[in-house]
């Protein structure tokens, strides 16, 4: 089923043109990485599709509903079924790490507080860090444990779409690959359907099963990653060359 | 150190020969010396690097402009450089130079283009503090309508942060503007022997305009750049993002706390500011003029109307509020990178200050006129 469908998408920021007519498809299950060389605009479709920022024309539809126009109901529908981890992680520095985790669960369910700590437990040994880690501010903690909390608190909810942001940026290679089965484990076990940007040549390999590649504000390939070599351009050459 | 290239000519032929290191320390004194070569008419060219020891890449440079010139004057140029690595220094040099393009340099903007590039952003300013004041108007509608939506814990928090904390030093600064407002007037009302009326203009100035304005001018400094500074970092970490993809506006978050906790503490801090004054005023009196305090408070009684204390506590809810939204507005202008806190928050100060003056100006003549 088709999960995300873009289509026809042109975003202009100022004077600058940074797509031109973009259209791809993701569907359920599926981990889809949107690719290209820095400054095309891969961050920005991403914010866009979560509704942080606006695009001039065209269409975005998620899990059936279109986001131009979109009331403000069903817009808050819609951040109810999708888990967010910026690139920095973005948790809120006023509060622990459990109280970032367990933030969509006080204000969204009338869950008990015991099953909120239980979940709260749950979610974070789920993404590899330890269960005494709760406690801590998240100026206390390092890039990658932030990252693992942040992408907790994007499951909290139990999302059906997972938006990552360079997901592996910033962490060392072991936990990176860590990070990559993590990925693989959650979309097999909870069923997510992933979209994530990424410069991560491993990660990439490993994790994706289909991905769009931007240049020059339009999409130049979409489809599995074995057919990629074969097709022409600079960026595809200088960065999977080394994959051929 | 560098060597001084040898500069040959014999008919129509110039031969240079450089020695030494061809480096970025020696490059700037060899091309001095080569200036002389202009002087020479000659068709064709032979540099020789053969005796350098060492090249880098701006020694490289050098040699790519040096033959790149004198293409251009149609001289033949023949380059002998025999080490492998030096070839391949300048081979590199050659690669990057033909696909890099020169700098475009900046426009520099006209003094017309500058005046109205200011103009325009003050502009865009008024217009999204406008847009952010619609944007307050329709969340405030959409999630006043339960009291369930109200978030006491985050108003709760806030009173405690931007009054409770506030206290001691309004306390402070307005018992000190109490004592040096009545010291200086009981200088001249001695002069006139109307010791007494030293009540009455006290009463008066510090109910009506000078509490509440140093009330507001503190809090300005203390909560609105606090506010400014704190929004505008959370923009910056992305957290304001998170939670609007979390489904947290971050207008029933962020801002209605701190505005509503400012709106209702202002009220009770211009009180305790007024008492504080008053109190520094009783004691200059008592010294200064020998008013005794049981004379100081039937005076006090007698000519000071409840009007006036009433006029300074109403001014508060809405300096509250403009200092609390310029410093939000301020925040949430904030953009990716650091220096724009420091801007934004210093503005949020100057304009709040600003727009509590304006404000306290229109009232005082609105009041006064209706006969308040």
């Amino acid at each position: 089923m088709e999960q995300i469908k873009v289509r026809d998408v042109w975003t202009i920021l100022g004077d600058k043109i940074v797509h031109e007519g973009l259209n791809l498809t993701i569907n359920e299950g599926e981990i889809y990485g949107i690719l290209g060389p820095s400054g095309c605009g891969k961050t920005t479709l991403l914010r866009e599709m979560v509704l942080l920022q606006e695009f001039a024309k065209g269409s975005i539809e998620l899990l059936g509903k279109r986001l131009e126009g979109i009331s403000e109901r069903e817009a808050q529908g819609l951040r109810h079924q999708w888990g967010v981890l910026f690139q920095f992680g973005a948790l809120f520095s006023s509060l622990t790490l459990q109280e970032n985790i367990a933030l969509p669960l006080i204000e969204y369910t009338e869950l008990s507080e015991k099953m909120i700590e239980e979940i709260v437990q749950f979610k974070i040994n789920l993404v590899g860090l330890k269960t005494e880690d709760a406690n801590l501010y998240p100026s206390e903690i390092s890039g990658g444990m932030r990252k693992k909390a942040g992408l907790a608190r994007a499951l909290a909810m139990d999302p059906k779409l997972l938006f990552l942001d360079e997901p592996t940026s910033g962490l060392d290679p072991i936990s990176a690959r860590e990070f990559d089965s993590l990925i693989l484990k959650l979309r097999d076990m909870l069923g997510l359907t992933i979209v994530m940007v990424s410069h991560d040549l491993q990660s990439i390999s490993d994790t994706l099963d289909k991905v769009a590649i931007i240049d020059n504000k339009k999409i130049i390939y979409e489809g599995t990653l074995q057919e990629v070599i074969n097709v022409e351009s600079d960026f595809i050459e200088n960065f999977f060359g080394k994959m051929k | 150190m560098h060597k001084k290239p040898l500069i040959n000519l014999q008919n129509d032929k110039l031969f240079i020969t450089f020695k030494g290191e061809l480096t970025l320390h020696t490059v700037a004194k060899i091309e001095k010396e080569l200036a002389q070569v202009k002087t020479y008419s000659f068709n064709a060219l032979q540099l020789d690097f053969e005796s350098v020891t060492f090249l880098d890449t701006a020694g490289a440079l050098f040699i790519y402009k040096l033959e790149k010139n004198f293409i251009k004057k149609e001289v033949t140029v023949t380059l002998l450089l025999e080490d492998t690595a030096q070839k391949e220094t300048l081979n590199l040099v050659k690669e990057n130079m033909k696909i890099s393009h020169k700098f475009t340099p900046r426009k520099q903007k006209s003094f017309l283009e500058q005046t109205g590039e200011l103009f325009y952003n003050y502009y865009i300013e008024i217009l999204s503090f406008l847009h952010f004041f619609g944007k307050l108007f329709v969340t405030n509608l959409r999630y006043a309508t339960s009291l369930k939506n109200i978030r006491f814990k985050e108003i709760f928090f806030e009173i405690n942060e931007s009054a409770i904390r506030a206290l001691g030093i309004i306390a402070l600064t307005s018992f000190l503007i109490g004592l040096v407002v009545a010291y200086q007037s009981a200088y001249q009302l001695k002069i006139y022997g109307a010791n007494i009326f030293i009540v009455d203009m006290l009463g008066i100035s510090i109910f009506r305009e000078l509490a509440p304005l140093i009330t507001a001018i503190v809090i300005a400094g203390r909560s609105g750049s606090a506010y400014a500074a704190q929004i505008g970092a959370m923009k910056i970490t992305q957290e304001l993002d998170a939670m609007k993809t979390m489904g947290f506006e971050p207008f029933a978050f962020l801002v209605f706390p701190r505005i509503i906790a400012l709106a209702i503490t202002m009220p009770i801090l211009i009180f305790v500011a007024d008492m504080m004054a008053m109190l520094g005023g009783l004691i200059v009196a008592n010294i200064d003029l020998n008013i005794t305090t049981e004379l100081f408070m039937d005076r006090f009684s007698e000519v000071v109307a409840m009007k006036h204390f009433y006029v300074g506590i109403v001014k508060g809810p809405l300096f509250a509020f403009l200092i609390a939204a310029i410093g939000i507005h301020r925040g949430l202008m904030v953009k990716d990178d650091t220096q724009s806190i420091g801007f934004n928050t210093t503005k949020s100060v100057v304009e709040s200050i600003f727009a509590v003056i304006v404000c306290d100006a229109v009232f005082s003549i609105a009041f006064t006129n209706l006969g308040i």
